[in-house]
């Protein structure tokens, strides 16, 4: 890379904004003896929707789990490095993982709901938080988040019928609102719409737009056109690596590297 | 000892007869064969279709013959019945080596044959569950015929004592003697279940959650197998240790408190068939929950739920419809748990809702009306059937209940996991 | 503006700690489940282990002729009530068979009565003050102790505790479990063959799959109505025999030992299958000499477990009958026998103290032979699992 610092993108987004939300520095990760993240190196903007691309296999759904600690609940997982946010380092012993996945919220490839009402779905982890006390809030919070995830206006009528009950489209804006509703700074998305057909697949892009407003959003996509849609930067993976980190146009306008062109336009991944 | 002799002579008749069969088709097809003619199979097969020919129609002739005179209720002339069924051997025999022929399949025949035999084998199992049906309701039948169905489910006296005199004919003076009013004995035994699900569902739930969600690997490879030891143990041997062991505990302790408590209360067979069902529930509830999907637990997580509150508020509600038929199929193991009870619990029906008294249930009864000296065709013996009919008809839709449940959940989660 | 790090973690203390208390909880249920097992064991041994050791004392016999006809005659009056009676019952029948003692003393080590036994053990006893002292004095002397019960373990029942041997109860289990593999095998392993192999996909394919899992949840105690009222009421098999009982526990076991095969079959891959039918097998062909070597060892997994099951069955074979009172090794199929679990429900019936003991010893016998079938079998799963 060029003639810029470690971690920032080689061009700037001149319409973003430029807060520092999550710092990443030296970040290492094995899986055992595999190394699958060397020495990544990235900054993360406030209320900025960040892609991460890049082929199979290249450690950004890895990458994007250790920002919530996700990677926790693998035995064999072994990380080094510094990972910041709001001046904490998140792998610190200090660090209480349930806070902080608490702040960096996370939606999954496949819709999860629980075996809940749409309802709880909505309004389980608030109570949990001690978010909302009174039902009435209750009521009030789980509106929001549904309204803010485009979901209100199909479900407001069924709203104690299972989770499980929706469409696939459905289900996955059900899993945002219920991200949305305990207020996270960051949320975190892993392929979040490559279970799903490409009417429901537009609807959450748009809602993703909109979200940007309140989150910071960061969304590992294997859809590059999807990336070059949504995303203001995007961090091209490699093999573990960060080949190129860069704002969007530029990235697929004009790419830095050349391994970035060659995915790009399509010659491997 | 004569009718042993006979069967004896006649295996070894049978035997020989295979023997010679097998000889005769095979070097039969190896002559023809090695008279340049080719056949559709090998000798060997053509040897073994000769054995079947003989053996098979003279066992099923033997067979059938026995049966259709039990079912006409004469005696067997075993000597005619064998002699015959021997005549048929010898028939199937020359049968057997006429067929030995180039067109002939004998591979195909012997295909069919195998087939049918399977089959056949499949069909026991059938036939012992109509067996099971047949004798249950054919003898509670008899029961209900002397004894009113209604004063059976309602009745609270059970008190076959006099029923003898019935089985004499002398029904007229023991009608107001003996009762057959199952309520407390159908009581005794919901109470012992009470109590050994009060044991084995909470131990044996937080046992599979902790072996599912909080025991490293070394743990759970050595918990598993350990708790099913307990599942292995014979239950005559955990009767002998609720009756010796726990009861006097029991006792004891509820002498501590201030209770009077019976020997053979119903607490101490209670706890020990408790015990031994955890390992079922603790089994069968980690299966379940070890296949709620990861993706579930790892949405509770990313939400900032801690660790309990994940499997208290998302896994184990998604578990639920396992972990309750994995509870009926305990249920109905308990219902019908014999030998605790009859070696712990009392022989006394008593209609009470306190566990430190002595109780019993439908299973002691059943034992306790089948080996006592009675005349097979008492009411008392007989009410045994009627009580067996109704553990079975219970014991039964648990079973289907669970079944379908344990169904619903996989199909759930099939469906949920694309 | 969200909260900071520190504000959420202080929120979460209390949260933390309430989870904490779930994992102590569950962690506290399998160590209790794991404490009833040590208990129960420890229990069966501390009771079971003094029934492998038995009370002798050394007497001086004196096979005098009076000795033949009242067999009292030949011990001092001292030694007289300490000594098992099932002995002196025996001394005219050895005089008669060996005539040379005709008129001679000995000095012989004898059983003891149970009385004896369970004071030299140091349980409470019904014997008096002068024979405890008795006793005392030849175990001071070295004329009474516990010896290796080689009674238990070579004779049949016996009302007087110290003669009463679990032999007869054994040859018993063996022959029943013979009639049970011979008729629950190879029908079970059919069945499993039939289903997985052959059957065609109908109704009524599923009918006997539905029917084989009702069947392994039945109680036990109504096979045995079953082997009463079909077995004895109607086929005329005579009550109490090994072979009512073996045919009554093979039904029972029919279903573990189909669900195992089944099991079995279905882990051998299709390869092999499609591989035998390529190169022209017929359908049994293809079983016989492909498919079953290969599920052979998961076939005998099952089966030994199975088997073990049905050693430890009590309830039915009281309902057949097989609680009969056996004395003697009886070599028979047809005739009155008695197993092992029934021989234990027997003595823990009787009001002895001494047939406590005798009760925990056949127990940890039982135990013993289950631990070790039930380890066989796992051993075969360990030895011969393959992974495709």
């Amino acid at each position: 890379m060029t003639g810029h610092t470690a971690g920032e993108p080689v061009t700037r987004n001149e319409d973003a904004n430029h807060e520092l939300s999550i710092r990443v520095r030296d970040l290492n990760l094995w899986y055992g003896k595999n190394q699958a993240l060397s020495d990544i190196d990235i900054d993360i903007y406030q209320k900025n929707i960040t892609a991460l691309i890049g082929p199979s296999g290249c450690g950004k759904s890895t990458f994007l789990r250790c920002l919530n600690r996700m990677n926790d609940l693998i035995p064999s997982v072994r990380i080094q490095g510094l990972v910041e946010m709001d001046g904490r380092d998140v792998n610190d012993a200090k660090m209480d993982e349930v806070a902080l996945r608490r702040r960096v919220g996370m939606v999954f490839q496949k819709p999860n709901p629980f075996p809940k009402s749409i309802y709880e779905n909505v309004a389980y982890a608030p109570r949990m938080h001690d978010l909302v006390s009174r039902k009435a809030d209750s009521d009030e919070l789980v509106e929001r988040a549904l309204r803010d995830a485009g979901l209100w206006e199909e479900v407001k009528d069924k709203l104690q019928e299972p989770g499980t009950s929706l469409s696939g489209g459905q289900q996955q804006r059900l899993c945002i609102a219920r991200a949305i509703a305990v207020r996270p700074d960051v949320i975190l998305m892993d392929e979040p719409t490559s279970a799903l057909d490409p009417i429901s697949t537009a609807t959450i892009e748009d809602l993703m737009d909109k979200l940007k407003q309140q989150f910071t959003i960061i969304t590992v996509t294997h859809n590059m056109q999807q990336a070059a849609r949504v995303a203001d930067y995007t961090a091209f993976f490699h093999l573990g690596e960060i080949v190129e980190y860069n704002d969007t146009k530029t990235m697929f306008a004009n790419p830095a590297t050349k391994k970035a062109e060659d995915y790009i336009t399509g010659r491997y991944g | 000892m004569q009718t042993n002799q006979l069967f004896a002579i006649f295996c070894g008749t049978l035997l020989v007869l295979g023997l010679i069969a097998f000889f005769l088709g095979r070097s039969k097809a190896s002559r023809v064969r090695a008279a340049g003619t080719s056949m559709h199979a090998q000798p060997d097969q053509y040897g073994w279709f000769t054995v079947l020919s003989t053996a098979g129609p003279a066992v099923l002739v033997g067979a059938v013959g026995a049966f259709v005179m039990l079912l006409l209720g004469g005696d067997i002339p075993t000597f005619y019945l064998l002699a015959g069924s021997l005549t048929v051997a010898c028939v199937g025999l020359m049968a057997g080596i006429y067929l030995v022929k180039p067109n002939f399949h004998a591979r195909k025949a012997i295909e069919a044959v195998v087939r049918f035999l399977l089959a056949g084998a499949a069909m026991v199992s059938i036939f012992t569950t109509f067996g099971i049906l047949i004798s249950i309701i054919g003898e509670a039948i008899r029961f209900f015929q002397m004894q009113s169905f209604w004063d059976f489910i309602t009745g609270t006296t059970w008190n076959p004592g006099a029923s003898f005199l019935e089985a004499a004919g002398r029904s007229d003076e023991a009608s107001s003697a003996a009762q057959f009013g199952s309520v407390p004995l159908f009581a005794g035994t919901f109470m012992i279940t009470l109590i050994a699900m009060l044991v084995a569902i909470p131990v044996g739930l937080l046992s599979a959650i902790y072996m599912s969600e909080f025991a490293p690997e070394k743990v759970r490879t050595v918990a598993k197998p350990v708790l099913e030891v307990l599942a292995g143990i014979p239950t005559v041997v955990y009767g002998f240790f609720a009756a010796i062991t726990v009861a006097p505990i029991v006792v004891a302790v509820a002498a501590f408190f201030g209770i009077e408590a019976s020997f053979s209360n119903a607490m101490a067979p209670g706890i020990v068939m408790g015990i031994m069902i955890i390992p079922f529930i603790s089994s069968l509830s980690d299966d379940v929950i070890s296949s709620v999907p990861g993706s579930m637990r790892e949405g509770a997580m990313a939400l900032g739920m801690t660790r309990s509150e994940m499997i208290r508020d998302v896994v184990v509600p998604a578990a639920m419809p396992g972990i309750i038929s994995a509870s009926l199929l305990a249920v109905s193991r308990a219902l019908g748990e014999t030998m605790i009870v009859v070696m712990a619990a009392g022989m006394r029906p008593n209609l009470t809702a306190n566990p430190f008294e002595d109780m019993t249930t439908v299973t002691v009864r059943i034992v306790a009306a089948l080996t006592g000296d009675l005349e097979f065709g008492s009411a008392e013996t007989l009410s045994a059937f009627a009580l067996g009919l109704v553990l079975f008809a219970v014991t039964l839709s648990l079973n289907f209940v669970s079944v379908i449940m344990i169904r619903r959940f996989r199909e759930k989660y099939r469906i949920n996991n694309l | 503006m969200n909260q900071s790090f520190d504000e959420i973690s202080a929120q979460l203390k209390s949260r933390h700690r309430k989870s904490a208390r779930l994992k102590w909880m569950s962690m506290g249920a399998l160590g209790l489940a794991g404490m009833f097992l040590v208990l129960f064991f420890a229990d069966m041994l501390v009771k079971g282990l003094p029934a492998f050791q038995q009370a002798q004392i050394q007497v001086e016999v004196d096979y005098s002729e009076q000795a033949s006809e009242i067999p009292l005659a030949a011990l001092s009056e001292e030694i007289r009530p300490l000594v098992s009676r099932g002995y002196l019952r025996l001394i005219p029948q050895r005089m008669k068979d060996n005539p040379e003692l005709q008129g001679t003393t000995r000095t012989e080590w004898v059983l003891a009565d149970s009385a004896v036994d369970q004071y030299l053990k140091g349980h409470h006893t019904n014997l008096g003050a002068d024979e405890q002292s008795t006793v005392d004095r030849l175990a001071s002397q070295g004329r009474a102790e516990l010896k290796f019960n080689t009674t238990f373990f070579a004779k049949g029942d016996s009302k007087m505790a110290e003669f009463a041997g679990i032999a007869a109860a054994a040859f018993g289990t063996v022959m029943t479990l013979l009639v049970t593999l011979a008729v629950a095998f190879p029908i079970g392993v059919m069945t499993a063959v039939y289903l997985e192999e052959f059957a065609p996909d109908n109704r009524f394919t599923r009918l006997i799959e539905i029917n084989i899992n009702n069947l392994a949840a039945i109680p036990s105690i109504l096979f045995g109505l079953l082997g009463l009222a079909i077995f004895i009421g109607f086929f005329g098999v005579p009550r109490s025999s090994p072979l009512v009982g073996g045919l009554t526990l093979a039904l029972m076991t029919l279903p573990v030992i189909i669900i195992s095969t089944r099991s079995a079959l279905r882990s051998v891959p299709d390869s092999i299958r499609h591989a035998a039918f390529g190169v022209g097998c017929s359908r049994w062909q293809m079983v016989k000499d492909h498919v079953l070597p290969v599920a052979f060892p998961g076939i005998m997994t099952g089966s030994i477990i199975g088997l073990a099951q049905a050693m430890g069955e009590t309830a039915p074979l009281i309902i057949v009958g097989m609680v009969a009172f056996i004395p003697d090794i009886t070599g028979s199929f047809t005739e009155a026998a008695t197993v092992l679990p029934a021989q234990i429900f027997t003595w823990a019936g009787e009001p002895e103290r001494a047939f406590i003991e005798k009760t925990s010893g056949g127990i940890l016998v039982l135990l013993a032979v289950l631990i070790f079938m039930n380890a066989t079998a796992v051993v075969l799963r360990k030895k011969f699992e393959r992974r495709w």
